[in-house]
């Protein structure tokens, strides 16, 4: 499904402020494969995603994405297969426009010229009655007036609007409040199960990170510390995981933003 | 001043005023909508005048019209490449198309400054004949710029809402969505910076068509002008469908227009209109941003120093 051969990414290369964030990285998923990934502030997770997304081409190595060698392929183009979620509730949807317009932009189907017909307006209330906020009432409403809960919501909405072939969730409910980002957490879930997504997600809680999906990686200094799956992830603790990370890397793990509970 | 001569302004205001509302329009498709401010506009709305001009005086005043369009979408096409794939900054991108298009525009009338059009046959002299005899006859001069507006808004309430529109949107509303999109920006973006540039060549054409000569200086200012338009027809009508809010800039420049006429009969000099339009920019833009510095102010004059009891 996704292959990561090789990848390394330095940043300001020959300067004081040179940064290694991918060292020879090697990364391969299955279709269908939800991996939490965990690791220390500046370990390269969001690096790997920005790399994977496209956002820039890495110094070495090859990305291939569902049999297709996407190394140079630019990220607008990348897009079209790959759903992405940040922190930032507010990036993933243009506030001065409407719900409606919102979807319709991200559904996307149709030629350029084309308008949104009744019937996909339709779907699009169905789908946002599922996130069971009261949105589909509010579709001819912007964006910019709904809470940052609903439009991480709405955004999750977008990016699986069509479905992709692998999803990218950045830390995605670590700005929304508590009972907000188990709703989106849980909402999550139910997409990807439902349809059969390949998914990646970063994350800070750790407990979180081993209950949810079916591998969990943690990345240290640019590249994969550990990959769990299978029997070895079954009945997993936090604990025995901040022990493995003392036992690889030689230090306790830098947790000041970890959720250890 | 009788009746008449009132509305003798007040149409030759609202004239004006349509004509220049098509680069207002303009600006709220690259401005309100790309959020690009497209500094080539005055350069861009000569360019209209003039090409539009020298089709007309080869004898082709209908063929006038496309032609100063598509110098337009030239000139906007121009903008986008070097701000999309040369990286120069946007607003750099626009000044420098603006003062290469000098030289153009000069070529474009052949080595002069300027072109009569006294004895041309134009969009606006084949309605005259068209018109006589009709209770119409005589208000060419307001018919024709008002078909144009009326097109335009027609044209822009459709397009926006289809998905190249909606794209284009997007990339003016939140460029970083757009970044990590399936849209390319720099595709919404060109396409956009040559619609609205279309229109800006529309409206220099018309313009010069209109009052039968053009000069080097026709759209000089013309940005402010328009930019000034954009925000007072804002204040107007800044919500709701893009129909009413297109709709709403097109009054905002026929605002401008009469407040102008207003101030010139009240002996303002002409020479007056640039730095009114200035005056008006930065009111509108200053504006809200000193009504969100207000409470602050107010609080600091009420208790300089003094604790709240």
């Amino acid at each position: 499904m996704l292959t990561l051969k090789n990848i390394s990414k330095t940043f300001n290369p020959g300067t004081v402020n040179e940064k290694t964030a991918l060292s020879g990285l090697n990364l391969h998923l299955d279709k269908g494969d939800f991996v939490t990934i965990i690791g220390a502030n500046g370990a390269g997770k969001s690096t790997l995603f920005n790399a994977i997304a496209g956002s820039f081409l890495p110094d070495t190595g090859s990305i291939t994405l569902d049999g297709k060698d996407v190394t140079f392929q630019p990220e607008f183009k990348r897009a079209k297969t790959i759903g992405r979620l940040f922190q930032d509730p507010m990036r993933g949807s243009a506030p001065g426009m409407t719900i409606e317009e919102n979807l319709a932009l991200a559904a996307g189907g149709g030629g350029w010229l084309s308008h949104t017909s009744k019937a996909e307006k339709a779907a699009f209330r169905d789908r946002l009655a599922l996130l069971d906020m009261g949105l589909e009432d509010r579709m001819r409403q912007p964006v910019g007036l709904l809470s940052g809960g609903q439009r991480q919501a709405l955004t999750l909405l977008m990016a699986t609007m069509v479905p992709p072939k692998l999803l990218l969730l950045d830390e995605h409910t670590a700005a929304l409040d508590p009972g907000t980002a188990e709703k989106v957490l849980a909402l999550t879930q139910s997409i990807v199960r439902e349809g059969g997504l390949t998914c990646l997600m970063i994350t800070h809680n750790m407990s979180s990170a081993l209950e949810l999906g079916n591998r969990t990686l943690m990345m240290d200094a640019g590249h994969i510390l550990l990959d769990l799956k299978g029997d070895q992830r079954e009945g997993l603790t936090v604990e025995d995981l901040l022990r493995m990370f003392k036992e690889n890397v030689g230090k306790a793990l830098d947790n000041d933003r970890m959720l250890l509970s | 001043m009788s009746l008449s001569a009132i509305w003798g302004l007040a149409q030759t205001a609202l004239e004006l005023g349509l004509t220049c509302s098509l680069t207002v329009l303009a600006l709220f498709l690259s401005y309100s909508m790309l959020n690009v401010c497209d500094l080539s506009t005055d350069g861009c709305f000569t360019l209209g005048a003039t090409v539009g001009a020298v089709v007309a005086v080869a004898g082709h005043p209908y063929l006038s019209i496309p032609a100063a369009m598509g110098a337009g979408m030239l000139s906007g096409l121009v903008t986008a490449v070097l701000q999309t794939r040369m990286g120069i900054d946007s607003l750099l991108a626009g000044i420098i198309v603006n003062t290469g298009l000098y030289s153009v525009n000069i070529a474009v009338m052949g080595g002069s400054s300027l072109l009569n059009m006294n004895k041309t046959d134009t969009v606006f002299t084949g309605l005259k004949s068209l018109l006589a005899d009709t209770p119409l006859a005589g208000f060419q001069d307001l018919i024709i710029p008002l078909l144009a507006v009326v097109l335009v808004i027609v044209f822009l309430a459709l397009f926006l809402r289809t998905r190249l529109g909606l794209a284009i949107r997007a990339t003016g509303n939140n460029p970083d969505m757009v970044r990590s999109s399936s849209i390319n920006p720099i595709f919404t973006t060109t396409v956009g910076l040559c619609v609205a540039n279309a229109f800006t060549g529309l409206s220099g054409c018309l313009l010069a068509q209109g009052q039968k000569s053009v000069d080097i200086n026709i759209g000089s200012g013309m940005v402010t002008i328009a930019l000034a338009s954009l925000l007072i027809g804002q204040t107007f009508m800044g919500r709701g469908s893009i129909a009413k809010r297109a709709s709403g800039v097109v009054i905002g420049s026929i605002v401008f227009r009469l407040v102008y006429t207003i101030a010139l009969r009240l002996k303002m000099p002409a020479f007056m209109l640039k730095l009114v339009s200035s005056v008006i920019v930065i009111i509108a833009i200053a504006g809200p941003y000193f009504k969100t510095q207000l409470p602050l102010l107010k609080r600091r004059l009420a208790g300089s120093g003094k604790e709240d009891s």
